[in-house]
């Protein structure tokens, strides 16, 4: 018998099992379970990007695309941006990343050494923690706290930094936490960066999805911020686009070009045929965001209504399609709660320590899912609840 | 108004207030809304859609198509209206195309539906051809799809 964990490098070994996975599986052996966990769109991508991509395989367009991706998605992607957040790139400025997972992989890879640390705002999105780590960095979690709204703020970030702080992470708006950052949240996050060597990177995959007055602004976008930060953005929220894999980084020509050389040896290019749906996307489905965007929306107002009515506080979340619902006041903890959830109500929500240590006392709720689903939803965690009473 | 009009045709178990909160406006206003629009036949009612075939109940619906004569200065309205007003008819609506109404019937058995055919429908004086199309199986009605519900594939693991 091969022990094979001696194949495998300490940093992968020391990547715990996410929480995630145990009530994934248990979920799968609940009947009659109603999921609300998942963190992707349930819209189908927009019919006429998916005839684009269908249309570039009946041209039999299936090479390999440029490793930085095709120049019409390239510039269209710049227009895009400029359109909605007011950012200038130019086409050289872009990577077309396997999604916008990929364009972080890379971007730590290609910065990240032994020694360096990375600053994390945390509750946040999982990938962050292992990649800093599997290239030897050390991560350094700031709490995000409700009281804050879960946005960064500059007292807490001066504390996290040391001459060692190579990269801080802006993921904004926020997985699971469903936070945003506004125009002077991030002016007084430049503030404390302009004075270090500090570089930025900001994960606005979720740039799309805000709601109510505000209109998500780009850290990238704040004077001076620009020449020191990658923006990562892609395709898989906004335009629900998920399995397309496709997504792009935004930055100073030397940290791109840089990622480009990982890129072509790791991956080569981008799926050629989403690159041809994209095109489409960035150029023409400016409508279909919003329209998607007004349906999460009402969902969004329904489900933290009905929360707070019936006895789970969460607090008024204003981007991407989850609530973090505050669950402290039942005395247990996150992963406990979850577990009787789903055992004894058949709703399947994830522990918020499965973002980080900051998410313990917290859910994460799912709204993207249709109306019937959360309605019925909210029922069984409402007659849920009374039973713990 | 619009929007409020979408929300309770495709879940009309929504509360007031419950749409009031997904609409950004009071209670009070939704529920004046709704009694406006009930007032004015707007509204004109809630339904369940029920997939009858699993319920093991005998149940046969048909389309029949008629090519009727429209009255002068009334037009198809009053043979329409004649047809909407039996009990069996389900819906009636006036058609562009290759015949003038048509008519929508449930009964228990096509013996039933052949019947009301045959002696109701035909003999009226206006109505110069029928066309009965049984309905085989439906596959979507009023935006639901029957049969197979269409897996939710998405997983956990998506994050």
């Amino acid at each position: 018998m091969i022990d094979y964990s001696k194949y495998l490098n300490k940093a992968i070994r020391d990547i715990p099992l996410s929480p995630i996975e145990k009530i994934s599986m248990m979920a799968r052996e609940v009947d009659d379970c109603i999921i609300l966990g998942v963190g992707e769109p349930d819209f189908k991508t927009p019919w006429r990007i998916r005839e684009a991509g269908i249309q570039s395989l009946e041209k039999g367009r299936t090479w390999y695309s440029p490793g930085l991706g095709l120049l019409p998605l390239k510039k269209a992607i710049c227009e895009y941006q400029k359109r909605r957040f007011k950012l200038e790139y130019t086409p050289d400025e872009v990577m077309v990343t396997v999604g916008g997972s990929e364009g972080i992989d890379m971007l730590f890879r290609v910065m990240l050494e032994e020694g360096d640390e990375v600053i994390l705002p945390t509750p946040c999105y999982v990938s962050y923690d292992p990649i800093a780590k599997m290239c030897g960095a050390k991560v350094v979690e700031v709490e995000l706290k409700q009281e804050n709204n879960f946005r960064l703020s500059a007292r807490d970030l001066k504390k996290a930094i040391t001459d060692k702080t190579k990269i801080l992470v802006l993921p904004f708006p926020g997985n699971p936490t469903g936070a945003i950052m506004e125009e002077e949240d991030l002016l007084a996050i430049a503030d404390v960066i302009k004075d270090t060597d500090i570089f930025v990177m900001t994960d606005e995959i979720y740039a799309e999805l805000t709601y109510g007055e505000y209109h998500h602004v780009s850290f990238a976008s704040i004077p001076g911020m620009k020449e020191r930060t990658v923006v990562i953005n892609g395709f898989s929220k906004s335009y629900a686009m998920t399995g397309w894999r496709l997504g792009y980084a935004l930055g100073p020509r030397p940290i791109i070009d840089a990622m480009a050389t990982l890129h072509q040896v790791a991956v080569i290019c981008a799926p050629i045929t989403s690159q041809y749906a994209a095109v489409v996307a960035m150029n023409e489905c400016d409508g279909e965001i919003d329209a998607m965007r007004h349906q999460y929306d009402m969902r969004r107002r329904f489900l933290i209504n009905e929360l707070n009515a019936i006895g789970l506080p969460c607090y008024n979340a204003q981007g991407a399609f989850y609530v973090f619902a505050d669950i402290r006041g039942t005395g247990m903890t996150s992963e406990q709660f979850c577990e009787k959830l789903l055992l004894e109500g058949h709703v399947a929500v994830i522990p918020g320590n499965a973002f980080g240590k900051a998410g313990e006392g917290f859910v994460r709720i799912s709204y993207s899912y249709s109306l019937d689903h959360l309605m019925e939803a909210t029922k069984r965690i409402s007659a849920f609840l009374k039973t713990l009473k | 108004m619009e929007e409020l009009l979408k929300l309770i045709e495709t879940n009309p178990t929504l509360t007031s207030a419950q749409l009031a909160v997904m609409l950004e406006c009071s209670q009070e206003q939704v529920e004046k809304m709704i009694s406006e629009c009930t007032a004015k036949g707007i509204i004109k009612g809630y339904r369940a859609v029920i997939d009858w075939e699993k319920t093991g109940t005998s149940m046969v619906k048909a389309m029949i198509e008629l090519k009727v004569t429209p009255k002068k200065g009334r037009g198809f309205d009053e043979i329409a209206m004649a047809i909407a007003a039996m009990d069996e008819v389900e819906g009636v609506t006036l058609m562009s195309g290759g015949y003038d109404l048509l008519v929508e019937i449930r009964a228990k058995s096509f013996q039933e539906i052949a019947m009301f055919v045959f002696k109701r429908l035909s003999p009226m004086d206006d109505v110069n051809e029928t066309a009965t199309h049984f309905v085989l199986r439906p596959y979507k009605q009023a935006g639901i799809i029957f049969h197979e519900d269409e897996e939710d594939t998405r997983g956990l693991n998506a994050l």
